[in-house]
């Protein structure tokens, strides 16, 4: 009786992949431990390893085949014991990830959130020729064209040259720069992060990317202490022009310390401007923008979203300005019923466009206002919306108190008071640290129900 | 009045041989006065913070006069200096201007940062001066950064970054000097080793008291120096430099030396003895050992009172300008947290 061989996920977040090579062929006997195939996933290319023992029957899927997704059957091997359950091939040991585990990131993400990017952009204009492309590689497009434009731009961090990125975002980089701008660093977050910051005070133009922004928690004195504030300390004598980026907020069962949004912690400080893009185009307009400031920049990316391909227009600059949010859906005309502003920014931007879907059907209208820009805020743009439907939900992956929910609701209280009907209601993480266990998981993230809820609350309903 | 001007190369460079040859009366001289500027300057900086004119922490630099200027005596032009929140010497010796410095301890309009950096933020481009920072230990990794610039552009030019005993205990320190001698990058540690981070003995606090061996498993070299003695500290200075000018990568000079006061105007000092400390004094003072060398190459004690006289009245303008200069306009609470974009 033969077995299916499974396309295994061989990163928390992966959910297809592309299968490279086959180093077995039809016939060939292997035993556990032989290494069959290799796959890229979105972040390295990875050998796949039999589980059993047996006589490679078929091979399903053809070489260089591109999203081959999670557990779908790859290869037939004949067991000479019958197995009666489909084998998943097995990552190295050193990858120390269950195979068994590939389905995680629909529990903790229950939509979809590719229906986001059909909603049709208003800064855009009719006409301008648009490509698809991953946010992945929206980022690694808008570093390569500044670097052309730029020689004292240059990126530096943990595996960004040799390994082409822990998460392929600065891929062939190395191949096009060359060492000297694209520079390996050791382990060394603290120390790496004050070598940029120098380099930055004295002319050069740095990227600092933190493998996830968890890490960067080693650096944080230098980017407070350093950056922010040195332009003000020195009286204006010394300017720090860095952008320090990587993923931010939640990925997917990788626990606690690799699960946080640090939107609201950099927002606080005076003299950085932080990022936390949606899309494609904004992940490319936005750091293209962030490399040309003059001032340090925090740009939290996500790794759930760099896989997600989006319209991007193909232009020859595609440059968007810092500080400016976006309304992503609006009130459909005509519409006479309850409404309702959503207030959110990256990732929950999808999220929020479902329940924007959800809610139609129900006879709510909802505006999602994606931030871009957490700081400088925004506000004028969402109190516009809130003027139009008079009810306002945040939501973010972080915690609640005293965060990017909390400052938005303070300041449309403040300003848009008069046009409130309702309380505003905050959606975000639960007041834990985030759990492993995948319900648990799911339980304390955002969602879309979540978000439906809220917002249905503030309308009374 | 011989103080070097901003921007000019100073004087007295290590000869082909790597021996300093500034042993002439000259400049001699010239050590002394700056010497005897930093610590009339700070002495008068204690003054004016117990009058109140100087807030929060003031960290005086009286003891280590030498350091500053011996190493400023070797620095060429586009060279920088960063150091922590003991800098006034370290920017007197750069040669800004004293009253500028003295108006930032007094948070006045005058100030080199315009009253907004205070005692331990305080910077100078044209001079080189990047700071002036206040977290211990920070200017260490952000000085290697300096020096990362000057690799990746290739100007032949020298980082210094100072830290003192308690520094040399940071993470971040030993995460610089990796990278530095990963990348030979053009930077000179130097370690001000004054015997006490705050409080805290280096017996206390350090398992390897030789700071200066602190690079050995970075395969950086150093070099323990006579801090007190400013031509010693000239003379290291220069085959430092020059090993880090000519691509060698990183140096790391030890200086031993003594704070005569407290780790800043608010401590007491209960940790040591007076005893200790006027020993120091007595024996090893740098001002009053550069004294006995320039009576040797024929300075009088009326050519030094000329000096005396010219210091005296530098700091005397100094205080005058940071007690009259006016508080910074209330219009500079918000300007220079931001840079424009020029798009």
């Amino acid at each position: 009786m033969s077995v299916d061989i499974l396309m295994p996920a061989l990163s928390p977040t992966m959910e297809e992949g592309t299968l490279a090579k086959w180093l077995v062929k039809v016939g060939d006997t292997v035993k556990a431990g032989d290494v069959i195939a290799e796959i890229e996933t979105d972040k390295a290319t990875m050998e796949v390893e039999a589980v059993d023992e047996g006589v490679i029957e078929a091979l399903l899927i053809d070489a260089g085949s591109e999203n081959v997704k999670v557990n779908t059957p790859i290869a037939k091997l004949s067991g000479e014991d019958s197995g009666s359950t489909p084998a998943s091939a097995s990552a190295p040991a050193a990858a120390a990830e269950p195979v068994a585990a590939a389905p995680a990131p629909v529990a903790a993400a229950p939509a979809t959130i590719s229906a986001a990017s059909t909603f049709a952009d208003p800064e855009i204009p009719a006409g301008t020729p648009m490509k698809k492309i991953t946010v992945r590689d929206a980022l690694r497009d808008a570093m390569a064209e500044e670097m052309r434009r730029d020689p004292n731009v240059f990126l530096m961090g943990e595996e960004v040259a040799q390994y082409q990125g822990a998460y392929k975002v600065s891929r062939d980089l190395l191949q096009e720069f060359g060492d000297k701008r694209v520079i390996d660093t050791p382990i060394t977050e603290h120390g790496f992060a004050g070598l940029g910051v120098g380099a930055a005070m004295a002319g050069l133009k740095p990227i600092v990317e933190f493998m996830t922004w968890n890490f960067a928690m080693q650096a944080i004195d230098q980017i407070i202490n350093s950056a922010a504030k040195t332009l003000y300390m020195s009286g204006g004598q010394i300017k720090s022009s860095i952008v320090f980026r990587g993923p931010n907020g939640a990925a997917s069962r990788v626990g606690a310390q690799h699960s946080q949004d640090y939107a609201a912690w950099y927002g606080n400080v005076p003299g950085l401007k932080v990022i936390a893009p949606y899309d494609a185009a904004d992940a490319k307009g936005l750091l293209k923008a962030a490399i040309r400031d003059p001032n340090p920049i925090v740009f939290l990316e996500h790794e759930m979203m760099y896989g997600h391909e989006f319209d991007i227009p193909d232009v020859e600059d595609w440059v968007v300005p810092i500080g400016k949010a976006k309304v992503r859906r609006f009130v459909a005309e005509g519409h006479t019923g309850p409404s309702v502003t959503i207030a959110t920014y990256s990732r929950m931007v999808g999220f929020a466009l479902q329940a924007a879907e959800e809610l139609a059907k129900e006879g709510i209208e909802a505006e999602v206002v994606d931030l871009r820009t957490i700081r400088p805020m925004d506000h004028a743009t969402i109190l516009e919306s809130v003027k139009r439907t008079n009810r306002l939900v945040t939501v973010e992956e972080g915690w609640g108190p005293m965060g990017v929910g909390a400052e938005i609701v303070a300041r449309i209280t403040e300003f848009g008071f008069d046009y409130l009907d309702a309380p505003p209601l905050r959606v975000h993480q639960e007041d834990v640290p985030l759990p492993y266990a995948a319900n648990l998981e799911a339980l304390s993230l955002p969602s879309v129900p979540k978000i439906v809820k809220a917002a249905k609350a503030v309308c009374y309903r | 009045m011989a103080r070097t001007r901003k921007g000019e190369a100073p004087a007295g460079k290590a000869d082909a041989t790597g021996v300093n040859t500034f042993v002439g009366k000259d400049e001699l001289l010239k050590f002394y006065q700056n010497m005897l500027l930093i610590r009339r300057f700070e002495e008068r900086a204690g003054q004016l913070y117990g009058m109140g004119l100087i807030g929060g922490f003031c960290h005086l630099y009286i003891g280590q006069e030498a350091i500053a200027v011996g190493m400023q005596s070797i620095k060429v032009k586009g060279d920088q200096i960063i150091t922590g929140y003991r800098d006034h010497g370290h920017m007197l010796a750069a040669g800004m201007d004293p009253k500028e410095v003295m108006a930032e301890l007094t948070g006045r309009a005058g100030g080199s940062s315009r009253g907004k950096g205070g005692s331990m933020h305080m910077f100078d481009i044209e001079t080189g001066f990047y700071g002036g920072h206040g977290i211990v230990g920070a200017q260490v990794s952000l000085g290697t950064g300096l020096a990362l610039n000057n690799h990746y552009r290739g100007n032949g030019n020298v980082a210094f970054a100072y830290f003192g005993d308690g520094a040399a205990n940071q993470g971040q320190v030993y995460e610089s000097f990796n990278m530095a001698q990963l990348w030979k990058l053009p930077v000179v540690y130097v370690i001000e080793n004054n015997q006490y981070a705050m409080g805290t003995s280096v017996e206390r606090s350090a398992s390897e008291t030789a700071f200066h061996k602190r690079g050995t498993s970075f395969r950086i070299p150093g070099e323990e120096v006579d801090g007190m003695d400013v031509t010693a500290v000239a003379e290291a200075g220069a085959r430092a430099a020059e090993h880090a000018r000519s691509g060698q990568g990183p140096f790391i000079l030890e200086m031993k030396t003594y704070r005569y006061r407290g780790h800043s105007m608010s401590d007491p000092a209960k940790y040591r003895t007076k005893d200790e400390v006027d020993n120091v004094k007595q024996t090893r003072d740098p001002i009053d050992h550069l004294k006995e060398r320039l009576a040797k190459v024929g300075v009088t004690e009326d050519d030094l009172k000329v000096v005396d006289a010219e210091v005296k009245r530098i700091v005397a303008e100094a205080a005058e300008f940071a007690r009259t200069s006016p508080e910074p306009d209330p219009s500079e609470l918000y300007t220079d947290v931001y840079l424009e974009a020029a798009q």
